[in-house]
C-alpha cells in the first residue's frame, strides 16, 4: 500500500500534526527525581521500550519506503524518543543505576520483523501498534510506581506516545474507538 | 511388609487422587478459559505489544507456546533472576495471579504492568492458550 497516493490528504494531515508537536517540551526539573529500586527497574524498562521505537523510525527511514511528508513526521516522533531516552536514562544513573543499552539493529530488524515492511503502508502499521503498545506500557505502570514525579513523568511519556499513535491511527484511516478509556 | 505389597495400594491412591484433582481443577479450568480470543488478540497487541511479541522476544519475552512452557524458559530470553527462581510450568491460572501483579508474584521482577480487569485477564489468557498449541 502506498498511503500516499491512495489517501492523497495523508501528507498535509500528517505535516499539520508535525507543526503542531513542533513545540512539545519534555519535563522540566526531572534530573531532580528520587527513583528507588523498583522505579529503577521501570525507568530502565521504559528506556528499553524508547530504544526500540528509535530504532524502528531511524530504520523504517532509511528503508526508502517512506514518502518526504511521512519521513519529517517518523523524525519528529523519533526525536521525541530520544529526548524520552536521554530524560529516562539520567534519572537511572541519578538513582544509582545503570542505564540499558539498546539491543544491535540485528536484533531490532529480526525482533520487528523489519524485512517484512514492503510499503509505506506497512511502515505506518508497525509504528501504529509501536506506539499503541508504548502508551499502554507507560499508562499500566503509572500505578507501580513509588516516586510522584515519577508518576508526573509517565503521564507526559504516555500522552506524548498517545499523540503519535493518534497521528499515525488517523494516518492509516482507522476510526478513533468508540469507547472511552482507550489506553490503560 | 515389602514395598512391593504396597504397590497396588500406592497406584489406587495415586489413581484416586488424580481423579479427585481432575474433578477438583477442571471447573477451574473451564471458567480461566472461558474468555474470548479474538478479544484476547486485540487486547494483547495493544496492552502487552509494546514490550512481547508472539514470536520475538523484545522488552519482554516471546509468548507463543507459553501455556504449558516452563517458567523462564523462552529461548535466547535473559530473564531476571526473580522470574527465574519461579519454577514449574504456565497454567491458566497461574498467568492470571501474574497478570493482577507480577511483583507480588516474584518479587524484582522486570514486569510491573499488571491487567486489574478479570475480564481482560480471561481473554488475554485465552488468546495465549489459542497461540500454545499444546494447550489448544
Amino acid at each position: 500500500m502506498d498511503i500516499e497516493r491512495t489517501r492523497p490528504g495523508r501528507r498535509d494531515f500528517l505535516t499539520v500534526g508535525l507543526t503542531v508537536g513542533a513545540g512539545l517540551v519534555i519535563a522540566p526539573g526531572l534530573a531532580r527525581a528520587q527513583a528507588g529500586d523498583g522505579d529503577v527497574g521501570i525507568l530502565n524498562g521504559a528506556l528499553a521500550l524508547e530504544h526500540e521505537g528509535i530504532a524502528a523510525y531511524r530504520l523504517a527511514g532509511a528503508s526508502g519506503l517512506l514518502s518526504a511528508g511521512t519521513l519529517q513526521v517518523a523524525t519528529v516522533f523519533m526525536g521525541h524518543h530520544e529526548q524520552h531516552r536521554d530524560a529516562l536514562a539520567r534519572l537511572v544513573r541519578d538513582a544509582g543505576g545503570a542505564p540499558v543499552e539498546p539491543r544491535s539493529d540485528a536484533d531490532y530488524v529480526e525482533a520487528l520483523s523489519l524485512g517484512a515492511l514492503k510499503s509505506e503502508g506497512d511502515v505506518v502499521a508497525l509504528a501504529t501498534r509501536l506506539e499503541q503498545g508504548a502508551t499502554n506500557a507507560y499508562a499500566g505502570q503509572v500505578a507501580a510506581l513509588s516516586d510522584k514525579s515519577l508518576v508526573h513523568l509517565f503521564t507526559q511519556l504516555s500522552a506524548d506516545e498517545a499523540v503519535h499513535w493518534a497521528t499515525l491511527n488517523n494516518a492509516m484511516g482507522t476510526a478513533i474507538p468508540a469507547q472511552a478509556f482507550l489506553f490503560g | 511388609m515389602t514395598l512391593s505389597h504396597w504397590r497396588p495400594a500406592l497406584a489406587l491412591a495415586a489413581l484416586t487422587a488424580g481423579v479427585a484433582a481432575l474433578v477438583v481443577l477442571a471447573p477451574r479450568a473451564a471458567a480461566q478459559s472461558a474468555g474470548d480470543p479474538t478479544r484476547g488478540h486485540t487486547l494483547y497487541e495493544s496492552r502487552c505489544g509494546g514490550c512481547h511479541s508472539l514470536d520475538a522476544n523484545r522488552t519482554g519475552p516471546r509468548h507463543r507456546g507459553v501455556v504449558g512452557r516452563a517458567v523462564a524458559s523462552a529461548p535466547g530470553y535473559d530473564y531476571s533472576p526473580a522470574l527465574r527462581r519461579v519454577g514449574g510450568n504456565w497454567t491458566a491460572a497461574r498467568l492470571d495471579t501474574w497478570l493482577q501483579g507480577p511483583q507480588r508474584m516474584a518479587p524484582g521482577t522486570r514486569m510491573y504492568l499488571s491487567v486489574p480487569d478479570a475480564g481482560q485477564r480471561r481473554d488475554i489468557i485465552a488468546y495465549l492458550v489459542s497461540t500454545s498449541p499444546a494447550r489448544r
